[in-house]
């Protein structure tokens, strides 16, 4: 994910990292990593009653406890957090990750509105 | 090709979904998706999020998914179709003078193995006898076969996006620095270099983003440590796919 900022919105970093932040910690698939206090600290709560906070979180703190590498480009004031090393695989589970992507004339597909089909999806570039 | 096996096992059960990934977006997308004229999803990756999330290292991959959402091979070489792939077609054809890349491209470029007979008969296999399919691979050979990934590889990938994105923004000159770390950081994303080699200058009309290396006399202006001639002779055509593995 790119963030021009340490601190985004949870559902911003949640929908970018396939990690969903749940009480028993961060979560993918059937995977839970326990998180210290530090990494939702900056958390708003949504339980203000006023339904117009969103509620936010620090990634430099998450990147440390989840092994995601997180870079900076100072130039351009930019931050990219890659993904989890966990197990040393690119999957950390076979639960296939939430994908959405526009198609030609602009309208999104999700991976997710095919439970029920099996699915072939092919990766392709035009050069 | 892929709309060829969606037409024939649709009525069993089986979604096609492809993802185009390209820095450069739709439009270069467009003229091989509506040349294919597919029935099934066909989308757009401008950031490359499908290989992120899927662990796709080269073009052109697939991930198997079945009916509850688990994914039964994760990505792996597809046979590429021939509209795409410059090994069954020639992006040079008709151009009044054939230039010497065009040559030692088409020359490597004919030795690219791939296998589409045993992957499409796996596939039909899995379609036909989902779960019992013996190339139906469980939760644990899944993520056993996804590719490695380590510290370098989740940095590498986070200066992908940022080259990405900067690329997006029109900043090409601070986007080939990231591309120059990411592909220093996974030598093994064949994907990363084709997609930093594309972006550059190379010969012109429809093949321009085939050229994929320097032009010739003017070697010094190339930004990157590799080219698709070279590495394709460093690691052998015959390699460049890796074999469809039962």
């Amino acid at each position: 994910m790119i963030t021009d900022s340490l601190t985004v919105e949870r559902n911003a970093f949640e929908t970018a990292t396939g990690w969903e932040l749940k009480p028993e910690g961060a979560c993918k698939g059937e995977v839970c990593i326990p998180l210290g206090p530090d990494a939702t600290a900056h958390s708003t709560d949504t339980g203000t009653g006023t339904g117009t906070v969103s509620p936010t979180v620090n990634i430099e703190e998450l990147a440390e406890q989840l092994g995601l590498a997180l870079v900076a480009d100072t130039d351009h004031g930019l931050w990219a957090l890659g993904p989890e090393t966990l197990g040393g695989r690119a999957l950390a589970t076979a639960v296939a990750p939430e994908l959405t992507l526009p198609d030609l004339s602009g309208s999104d597909f999700s991976l997710s509105s095919l439970r029920g089909k099996k699915v072939l999806m092919v990766a392709w570039s035009p050069y | 090709m892929w709309q060829a096996l969606r037409s024939e096992l649709h009525p069993q059960g089986l979604e096609v979904v492809t993802v185009g990934m390209d820095t450069a977006g739709p439009e270069a997308c467009r003229r091989f998706i509506e040349a294919a004229n597919p029935e099934h999803p066909s989308l757009i990756d401008a950031n490359h999020l499908v290989a992120a999330k899927f662990g796709i290292i080269n073009i052109p991959n697939s991930v198997w998914i079945d009916e509850d959402g688990m994914i039964v091979r994760p990505a792996e070489a597809a046979p590429a179709p021939p509209s795409i792939d410059v090994a069954r077609t020639n992006p040079f054809e008709g151009m009044d003078e054939f230039p010497d890349r065009a040559n030692a491209i088409m020359a490597e470029a004919v030795h690219i193995e791939a296998s589409p007979e045993a992957y499409e008969a796996a596939l039909r296999d899995w379609v036909t006898n989902g779960a019992d399919s013996s190339y139906a691979l469980s939760p644990d050979e899944v993520i056993a076969r996804s590719q490695p990934r380590d510290g370098n590889t989740s940095k590498g990938q986070a200066h992908f996006a940022l080259a990405t994105h900067l690329e997006q923004q029109g900043k090409h000159e601070a986007a080939i620095g990231h591309f120059r770390q990411a592909h220093e950081l996974v030598p093994d994303n064949f994907a990363y270099r084709r997609q930093a080699w594309s972006l550059e200058p190379g010969g012109e009309g429809p093949f321009a983003r085939f050229w994929q290396g320097p032009m010739e006399g003017n070697e010094e202006a190339w930004p990157y440590a590799s080219e698709w001639v070279a590495d394709v002779q460093a690691m052998g055509p015959a390699n460049y796919y890796p074999k469809f593995q039962p």
